[in-house]
């Protein structure tokens, strides 16, 4: 089957490429636009190592077809920081060592950031039950919510 | 040989060990620049992909893949045939025993397929589809054997055997038939039979524990590129990028240094990237096209054919006096070591009984091989099994001679001085600290409601040292390159640099540390054996103090004096009988080194020596629901010793991290296999690892109690905290429900069954 031609926005860049049908957005953000930054983990949808937001909603990015992106708007990792200013995530991920190995921490902090849009002042169990879609192997979680609370409240206090 | 035993800075002197900066490679990591195993894109690359056997255990008649190599597009197939057979002989490669003829096997099966998803064949492609499609055109004749999955059916007489050449070592007279049961290891002190007698109780259960997988997010990745002449590049996400290269290398023929291995960021490894899969097929693929090729594992292949650590039997016999004094200890284990030999057993039997202070101990443990992947090194390979029978076993022993299981531990614990079952005598060890800690910790003192439990479990973890290289680079304006050689998988960059600005004295953001590929430096065993922050802290640490000779030099040439009236001090040359001279920083130096006698390079090959051993003693509350069987983990705290914590946040995480791997293995984690020998949830939907919202925050406390062999007191910190969290988890849970588990994972079907008869024999 022929590729399919895709005009889309990433990061707020407009952004055209052909994908064969069967390839998802995953494999069109890293194999087509050598976007890496989003990581495959499990490719069923289950670890959120490639969680990206979708017209400002979360998805696993595994789960999407690169032929249904079309016309919509597509944040990435990549796109988090703004020039030399990191998010107040980025910088708290750092502070707090909500980090080890960093496999999965651009797609837990997409969705930390998807999850303060929405709850700017979010309960310990709100930021657990908001992360369970993202796997992390090295941290036990600790520092992932301590960082997230904490960037929280900065968000608020700015 | 390297033995630094001189402490160089008391810890009042620490400027920057101890503090918490943010770690050089952060930003990377927070932004998705960082590039990891598959990140890496080459012009002209193909795409590499297995085909794997759909047997547990089959005999490979033939294989024909004339069609998939006639597929335009596919670019080379392989196949074993395309690797030369290797003899079977036990090579060390740094702590490790590995026999290449099962190595070779196990990347590409030759005679047999041995378990389900063992490799049977390779493809490179122009595109990924072309590769899948090109794998269902490979033609394999399979005979089907009957397999084995269990470790006790595997030693029965009339098992199916995997290796018609295994006849069991360490067994006098040597058996007269092969078996699966690779060897026989024990380890004993004292008599045991006279230390049972004076024990007034005695405690013997059998426990099972599911092999588990490392579970680390990223698969197996990565990039080979092997030109006509020869000369190979690979990039790859490894703990070891010389282990790597020497691996493939003999696998593959090759002469070492025409293999340049640089290790990608590494997500995750566990002990689970210390070994080769792909990498040897991406090289053999590479070298027939003349073109990269690229291997990417899928989660499937992760999970049928990498990994896990060993499911095991482990049966322990424990006598105590009235008044709680261990008299003897015994245990016998039983490991899988999946398809080939080689469980972590040995370190089982040596860990079991190693916290304890003991006069009578016998340990005997089997290797035992299933028709299951190869088992690979998971955190503290092999210690946590033995320690979680041992430490439900100490708990029941406390329990029934109605004593405070720390009290208990207390009585018994090894300390300085204390000679081990398994040989040494301990230097300067923390387990009583940690002990105590958990003791006065508030978290111990916390009521318990309805259906809740506590549990506490103490463990133990050699450490390692070993080949280690380091280099230190002056650059021309006083900032220091650091090369390392240990992949960073959890923050060593931080801890290194660190330790270099600290012996340095000068600021940590004049530190630069990068990981070298195999080029950069001489030989580096890999970032396993909880080994980094000690060996490669002691290596940077000997370059730094290496670059100051060089240092005093220069400044005694400039100033026309001897070298022993220059000292280094704060960042500074210093003369010390001519206060008047203006004291030499690094960067009025590295200005001038063009003149005073060319570049100034600190550098190190050491073979780190005295790694200290790490304890430690975890609590944890939990609750059960008497409806659903279901445990949840309420409160945990981790207290264990790290002789020095460079960065504390790093060592609060790989406490963390341990304490939450080990909850997985205690509540949720086991391989399932079908009667065909398939395994029936390879993902992670189905093997579940912990999630956000299953578990609580982690306590921690950080006892120190120097290790004298490193120059800062360091000990290894990673892999102890996977040690005691079974057997906490799982006395919680005993003391729970009022009911004794002996077997893993205490998954909520399996605890309702044992309320449920609790409930019926009540």
């Amino acid at each position: 089957m022929a590729k399919q031609h895709v005009s889309t926005t990433v990061n707020g860049e407009p952004v055209e490429f052909l994908c064969a049908p069967e390839q998802t957005l995953l494999d069109v953000l890293r194999d087509e636009l050598h976007l890496t930054g989003s990581k495959e983990g499990c490719a069923t949808g289950d670890c959120g190592a490639c969680s990206v937001t979708l017209d400002g909603r979360l998805v696993c990015s595994c789960l999407v077809l690169g032929a249904e992106v079309g016309g919509r708007k597509i944040e990435t990792i990549e796109g988090m920081a703004k020039g030399d200013e990191l998010h107040p995530l980025q910088k708290k991920f750092i502070e707090h060592a909500a980090l080890q190995c960093g496999i999965c921490t651009p797609g837990v902090l997409i969705a930390a950031k998807s999850l303060l849009e929405r709850n700017p002042d979010p309960s310990e169990t709100e930021v657990r039950y908001w992360l369970a879609g993202n796997l992390c192997r090295c941290t036990g979680y600790d520092k992932i919510v301590r960082a997230v609370m904490d960037a929280a409240a900065d968000m608020r206090s700015a | 040989m390297n033995d630094m035993t001189t402490t160089s800075l008391q810890q009042s002197e620490f400027k920057i060990v101890g503090t918490r900066p943010a770690r050089p490679d952060g930003v990377d990591k927070v932004t998705g620049r960082a590039k990891f195993g598959a990140d890496l894109y080459l012009a002209n690359m193909l795409v590499g992909k297995v085909l794997r056997s759909p047997h547990a255990h089959a005999r490979i008649k033939s294989i024909d893949t004339a069609k998939a190599l006639a597929l335009p597009g596919v670019k080379a197939v392989i196949t074993a045939a395309d690797f030369g057979d290797l003899p079977s002989e036990f090579i060390p490669a740094g702590e490790m025993m590995v026999n290449f003829k099962d190595m070779t096997r196990n990347v590409m099966a030759r005679e047999k397929a041995l378990y389900e998803g063992h490799a049977v064949a390779a493809v490179a492609a122009t595109s990924e589809a072309i590769a899948n499609k090109a794998l269902k055109l490979i033609r394999v004749d399979y005979e089907v054997l009957p397999h084995v999955m269990d470790v006790v059916q595997a030693m029965e007489a009339d098992a199916p055997l995997l290796h018609e050449d295994m006849y069991t070592i360490n067994v006098e007279p040597r058996p007269a038939k092969p078996s699966n049961i690779a060897k026989r290891v024990e380890f004993a002190l004292g008599d045991i039979a006279a230390g049972f007698a004076k024990a007034d109780i005695v405690v013997e259960r059998e426990f099972t524990t599911q092999p588990v997988h490392q579970g680390y997010i990223e698969p197996h990745a990565c990039v080979a590129s092997v030109s006509e002449d020869g000369q190979a590049e690979l990039w790859c996400t490894t703990q070891g990028q010389f282990i790597v290269r020497s691996f493939c290398a003999k696998l593959l023929g090759m002469e070492v240094s025409k293999l340049r291995v640089t290790a990608s960021e590494i997500g995750g490894g566990f002990g689970g990237k210390t070994v080769v899969y792909v990498e040897p097929l991406a090289l053999a693929l590479s070298r027939k096209a003349c073109q990269p090729v690229k291997m990417v594992m899928s989660r499937v292949e992760v999970f049928q054919a990498s990994g896990p650590t060993s499911g095991a039997k482990v049966w322990v016999k424990m006598g105590a006096t009235r008044d709680g004094k261990i008299t003897a200890a015994e245990a016998v284990l039983k490991y899988q070591a999946g398809a080939f030999q080689g469980s972590p057993i040995q370190p089982g039997c040596m860990c079991a009984f190693a916290p304890y202070d003991l006069e009578n101990v016998k340990v005997v443990g089997f290797d035992i091989v299933t028709n299951r992947p190869k088992v690979a090194a998971y955190r503290a390979p092999g210690g946590p099994i033995s320690e979680y029978g041992v430490e439900s076993v100490v708990d029941e022993l406390a329990q029934k001679l109605k004593l405070d299981p720390i009290e208990l531990r207390l009585k018994n614990a090894a300390k300085e001085g204390t000679k081990a079952a398994y040989g040494p005598k301990f230097g300067p060890i923390g387990l009583v600290q940690t002990l105590e800690a958990a003791r006065a910790h508030p978290h111990y003192k916390v009521p318990l409601k309805a259906n809740q439990g506590r549990g506490v479990a103490s463990g133990f973890w050699f450490n390692i040292g070993g080949e280690t290289c380091a280099a230190l680079n002056l650059g021309e304006d006083g900032s220091v390159t650091l090369v390392a050689g240990t992949p960073d998988i959890g923050g060593s960059r931080a801890s290194l640099a660190m330790m270099a600005a600290e012996e340095l004295g000068i600021a940590l953001e004049h530190v630069r540390p990068v990981i070298g590929d195999t080029s950069a430096l001489g030989f580096n065993f890999l970032t396993g054996g909880s080994r980094v922050t000690f060996s490669s802290g002691m290596a940077v640490i000997e370059a730094a103090r290496d670059m100051i000779g060089q240092l005093r030099e220069r400044a005694a040439k400039i100033w026309e004096i001897d070298l022993k009236d220059v000292t280094w001090q704060g960042g500074y040359a210093r003369a010390v009988r001519d206060p008047a001279k203006k004291p030499l920083s690094l960067a009025d130096l590295a200005n001038t080194m063009g003149k005073t006698g060319g570049p100034i390079v600190g550098n190190a090959a050491i073979n780190a020596q005295g790694a200290g051993p790490s304890l430690a003693t975890h609590i944890v509350d939990v609750e059960v629901d008497p409806e659903t069987g279901k445990t949840t983990v309420l409160r945990y705290t981790a207290i264990q010793d790290a002789g020095r914590a460079i960065h504390p946040s790093y060592v609060e995480g790989q406490m963390q991290g341990g304490a939450a791997q080990g909850i997985g293995w205690a509540l949720n984690e086991e391989y399932i296999y079908d009667a065909k020998g398939h395994l029936a949830n390879p993902g992670f939907l189905d093997y579940r690892i912990p999630v956000c919202s299953d578990l609580p925050m982690i306590d921690t406390v950080i006892v120190e109690v120097p290790n004298p062999r490193h120059p800062y007191g360091v000990r290894g910190v990673g892999e102890t905290p996977i040690v005691p969290p079974m057997a906490a988890v799982s006395n919680a849970v005993s003391n729970a429900t009022g009911i004794r588990f002996t077997e893993l994972p205490l998954s909520p079907p399996r605890v309702l069954k044992a309320i449920e008869a609790k409930g019926a024999s009540a």
